[in-house]
């Protein structure tokens, strides 16, 4: 690893400012950013840890009855303590391992964007609210891509607000060296329409399965999704743990199990 | 009944106490004062030709004490070759010259470019990333078979090919083979690959390099499985360093696997940057690092077909493999997929005539040798995956067909060379039976499907060689070392014993059942024993731990020794209490003369050893210490059944391992607790391989699984309880201990019995299989079903 500052502000206001450098980095949990500095793949001159701002962590339900997840906060405190929202709860405390869990935060995670990551899952089939300090993002338009959000330079994630469906579960498929989904569905029935978003498959990273949003918005089960066919394979990521193929016939699978599943 | 001391008993390994309180003394816990540190630059490309490297901005770098590229070893050997196989022809396999740092060429991902030597690692990082490294990319050869075809790209610029050599075994049996073949009343046929691994010990390799310039002698402290052997190869062999200025210590070692027997090019820069600069260099490797250079295993592709005559009686079994080397000859690689595995195709059955071809082949990808099991896992899973498939052919019941085919008489001469010395292939698979309630299946298959999935059950058998080797007969087959052990017994005044052992211990657990055999012998407590490996100061000669070999060979070295020990203290008694030396006899630590009361203590005896003042001294020395050497005169033949359930759900692919029963003859058993942990580790690592493990090159020798981001290792919850059974012992009959060993058993005969488990599991499904290619991950096992 190159050598690095590390400061960490009290504040909103102070990361923000620190971040206007050119030099900065925001560091969350650090479970991508630490690694790839290690493998040397990644330097900065400076971290910004954001684990120090105390209006950052937490989880509370706001006046429209949102789960409200505070940006620093870990996946660990999620799994424990988002009991209003137990699909979600589910898919925090499945993410890699104890030690990862209590270090890695969400908004970390959505920062990242990883292609298989959990969260984003999550996020878009909740059709959930990205707070930064600048502004508020739709779910729908803060994923842009594999590694790519609709974040600034220096914008920081401080919150995530989840409005909490009828009925939502999240089934995973593990690739069995990293235990990153190889492929997982969160699927999230609301009152006005069903939401399925995919992760794991995609090299677009994670997306909505709209024929399967329409199916399940019509007749909420399993063989619903059974008739529509698989996505298209050359749309799948195809790597040593699966081709194309395997994995749109995964996503069918998930989707179903998560239907299944959703309580 | 259980003992509480001595051979059979179980007590807790005495080394565990140090591990698990991180007080075991590990080589990256050695700092030598003054040392300085180096990181090696690696090929991040498979194959090309270097055109120019300069180093002036890393020497430029505050901190750095020298750079060191090929130019640098002008004058000194490159890393040898162990073993020399004759190829069909009679000729000797092509051997290239393996450079420290790489001259000329860079010949795989990781191959060392050039090495810095700093004040730290992070300066020797840095200073890596700033030398200029020109190299002009040339196209990679990968796949085995284009390696061989025409045209090829040349992994070694001055051999005639990349064929290292073309063998067969038995060579003069190969036109009755074909023949019996084409005669045959059914051949079963398989195409099948064993998948290349990275062995992963859990402690990266380390080696620390120090000179001392007073007395010219050189130092090095390496995570090895052999150290004695380190010294020969890179003493003699690549640094000029006579053995009696060269010292080679293996501390504790944090697992080999094999991977750590080999003499590799960090520990031979080391000693001599050492030298050079007159001051330790340490390097510590990553385990990035380690993917790319440690030794890999297995990777083999074989044909194989199976001969059986009307009444499903084998009759001939012949083999085509191609072998991987990778980019230069590891220290043992020539050996592993011949004499370690040509001499196994006849596995537990009556075969007549058996011949195996094999074609070794250079890639540009990292050397491959031995990995637990070591061209024995390769010769089982190709039979009794052939033989699973004539079953199915046949029609007949898998576990009828082997019995049908089982040898029953001892000693039995193979066609392959070996002479299986004792055995009872019926006992192990009548005890595996009665472990695992076959009869029960078709209930528990029929509950699966309840619930969606399909249940398979797989059994097969195995037999390995090991007690590695006679040295005559190793020496006949092109092994450029002896495979003898030895041992030397220190008894001091006070009773106490100091055992010196070849035989290196790096979580086999030694130190506990070494001790238990001499306490054995003599009858004291084992807390009087101690037992010394790892260093060649302090020890004679040895040949190291590898081929589950430790207790069959230096097991009896020690017992040899103490022999000695106990002759001399009987002469000693003999003297003190006035009887004839044949009346004296030692039980339970006390020497007694027959038909009297006279007695003595050990501890009396050995007192007078070193205080010789009532002492036959013009007849016998004093002191009481004693050295031998052991030399197999057969290798020790374990065997076993095999059966595990799996369950796969057919919408995915995954496969469940339910249950895993294990049923080996390992002849006697010193420590029946820490065999049953062998076997639990080497199924962990088989099931591993059959299931999770995949070293992969792309198709320009870039290593895909290059981390545990993508290499799947085996964890606790891919595994199922295992059941373990050796109560069907036939001692080893040569050796005398009895014992035959057990180390690598489980990784052998496990992989087999996962990829018939599942292949059943599918038939049951509908889905007539014929082979899946390991490791059986859900996306493959789906696409098989797929069709």
């Amino acid at each position: 690893m190159h050598s690095f500052e590390l400061v960490k502000p009290a504040t909103i206001q102070d990361a923000v400012a620190a971040l206007k450098s050119d030099e900065a980095q925001a560091l969350g949990g650090g479970q991508t950013l630490l690694p790839t500095m290690k493998a040397r793949l990644a330097q900065a001159e400076q971290l910004v840890a954001l684990s120090g701002v105390a209006e950052m962590h937490g989880i509370c339900v706001d006046d429209d009855g949102r789960i409200c997840i505070g940006g620093a906060t870990t996946h660990a405190t999620v799994a424990r303590e988002a009991s209003g929202y137990p699909a979600l709860a589910s898919l925090a405390g499945r993410i890699g391992d104890p030690a990862v869990r209590n270090r890695g935060t969400i908004g970390g995670s959505l920062a990242n964007n990883d292609p298989s990551a959990c969260y984003p899952a999550g996020v878009l089939a909740s059709n959930a609210t990205v707070v930064t300090n600048a502004r508020e993002i739709d779910a729908d338009d803060f994923f842009q891509g594999m590694f790519e959000t609709a974040l600034d330079e220096g914008e920081i994630i401080t919150e995530v607000k989840f409005p909490v469906p009828e009925k939502a579960a999240y089934e995973k498929f593990l690739q069995p060296a990293s235990r990153f989904p190889l492929v997982a569905v969160f699927v999230a029935k609301f009152s006005d329409g069903v939401r399925v978003a995919v992760t794991g498959a995609s090299g677009d990273g994670v997306f909505r399965w709209s024929e399967a949003e329409a199916a399940l918005s019509a007749n909420f089960s399993p063989d619903a999704v059974k008739g529509l066919g698989d996505l298209d394979a050359d749309d799948m990521i195809s790597d040593l743990h699966g081709d194309g193929a395997y994995r749109a016939h995964l996503v069918s699978v998930m989707t179903a199990r998560a239907v299944k599943a959703a309580v | 009944m259980p003992k509480d001391t001595g051979i059979g008993a179980s007590p807790k390994r005495r080394e565990d106490v140090r591990f698990l309180t991180g007080k075991g003394r590990y080589t990256d816990d050695i700092n030598v004062a003054g040392q300085a540190h180096v990181v090696f630059l690696r090929s991040d490309v498979a194959h090309g030709r270097i055109k120019s490297i300069d180093t002036s901005a890393a020497e430029a770098i505050d901190g750095v004490v020298r750079v060191f590229t090929a130019k640098d070893f002008e004058g000194v050997g490159g890393i040898p070759c162990g073993w020399q196989i004759t190829d069909r022809q009679g000729n000797p396999m092509q051997e290239p010259k393996h450079p420290i740092l790489a001259e000329g060429k860079v010949r795989h991902v990781g191959d060392p470019i050039a090495a810095v030597v700093a004040e730290s690692a992070s300066i020797a990082r840095l200073a890596c990333e700033a030398i200029e490294v020109d190299i002009e990319a040339l196209p990679a050869v990968v796949d085995m078979k284009a390696a061989l075809s025409d045209g090829a790209p040349k992994v070694h610029d001055d051999l005639t090919s990349n064929l290292c050599y073309d063998w067969g075994f038995v060579e003069e049996n190969r036109d009755a083979v074909a023949e019996a073949i084409n005669s045959a009343a059914h051949v079963t046929t398989l195409e099948l690959v064993n998948n290349r691994l990275v062995a992963n010990p859990m402690e990266p390799r380390v080696a620390v390099g120090d000179f001392a310039a007073h007395d010219q002698s050189s130092t090095l402290y390496t995570t090895s499985q052999n150290p004695h052997v380190i010294r020969l190869l890179m003493g003699a062999f690549v640094l000029g360093i006579p053995e009696h200025k060269l010292r080679v210590v293996a501390p504790d070692v944090g697992g080999g696997f094999g991977t750590k027997i080999f003499h590799y090019a960090e520990e031979a820069f080391c000693t001599f940057a050492a030298k050079q600069l007159e001051r330790a260099v340490k390097w510590t490797c990553t385990r990035s690092e380690a993917f790319m250079s440690d030794a890999h295993g297995r990777d083999h592709v074989t044909k194989i077909e199976l001969a059986l005559d009307a009444d499903n009686n084998f009759t001939a079994i012949r083999t085509e493999t191609y072998a991987n080397m990778g980019a230069y000859l590891s220290t043992f690689a020539p050996s592993v997929p011949t004499w370690l595995h040509g001499t196994l195709m006849a596995g537990n059955y009556k075969t007549p005539l058996v011949y195996v071809n094999v074609k070794a082949v250079f890639t540009n990808t990292v050397p491959v040798d031995a990995y637990r099991g070591a061209g024995r896992p390769e010769a089982t899973f190709q039979l009794e995956r052939v033989i699973d498939k004539a079953a199915r052919e046949l029609g007949v019941d898998p576990v009828d067909l082997r019995r049908q085919n089982f040898i029953r008489e001892f000693p039995y001469q193979t066609p392959v060379a070996v002479e299986y010395d004792t055995g009872d292939y019926d006992a192990t698979m009548d005890k595996l039976l009665s472990m695992i309630d076959r009869d029960g299946f078709a209930a528990r298959r029929k509950e699966s499907e309840s619930r969606g999935k399909l249940r398979g059950l797989g059994i097969n058998c195995y037999i390995e060689a090991c007690g590695i080797a006679p040295s005559n007969l190793v020496g006949q087959l092109g092994a450029r070392a002896g495979l003898y052990e030895s041992a030397t017994v220190r008894v001091n005044a006070t009773g106490g014993l100091v055992v010196m052992t070849g035989s290196h211990s790096h979580g086999q657990g030694h130190e506990t059942s070494f001790a238990q055999v001499v306490a054995d012998m003599i009858g004291i407590n084992e807390d009087q024993i101690e037992i010394v490996h790892g260093d060649t100061a302090n020890t004679p000669m040895g040949m190291g731990t590898y081929g589950s070999r430790s207790l069959a060979v230096g097991g009896s070295a020690m017992v040899r020794a103490t022999e000695k020990i106990i002759a001399k203290a009987k002469k000693i008694a003999a003297h003190i209490m006035e009887a004839a030396e044949g009346d004296i006899e030692l039980k339970e630590g006390r020497f007694t003369v027959a038909g009297t009361d006279k007695s003595l203590a050990w501890g009396d005896v050995t007192l007078a050893a070193y205080v010789p003042h009532n002492y036959p001294l013009t007849d016998l020395e004093p002191g009481l210490e004693e050295t031998a050497f052991y030399d197999p005169n057969n290798f020790t033949y374990p065997a076993g059944a095999y059966a595990c359930e799996v369950e796969v759900d057919p919408e995915t692919g995954q496969v469940q391992v339910l249950s895993f029963a294990a049923a080996d003859d390992f002849g006697n058993v010193v420590n029946p607790m820490i065999v049953e942990g062998q076997v639990h580790g080497g199924l962990a690592q088989g099931i591993g391989q059959a299931l999770l493990e995949n070293c992969a090159y792309d198709e320009n020798g870039q290593l895909l699984s290059a981390s545990y981001m993508d290499y799947a290792m085996p964890r606790a919850g891919d595994l199922p309880m295992f059941q373990v059974d050796h109560s069907c012992a036939t001692p080893c009959t040569h050796n005398p201990l009895g014992v035959k060993g057990c180390g690598e058993a489980g990784a052998i005969g496990s992989p087999p019995a996962i990829v018939n488990g599942v292949l059943d599991a599918l038939a049951s499904g509908g889905h007539n299989v014929g082979h899946i290619n390991m490791p059986l991950t859900p996306a493959r096992v789906w696409a098989a079903m797929q069709g």
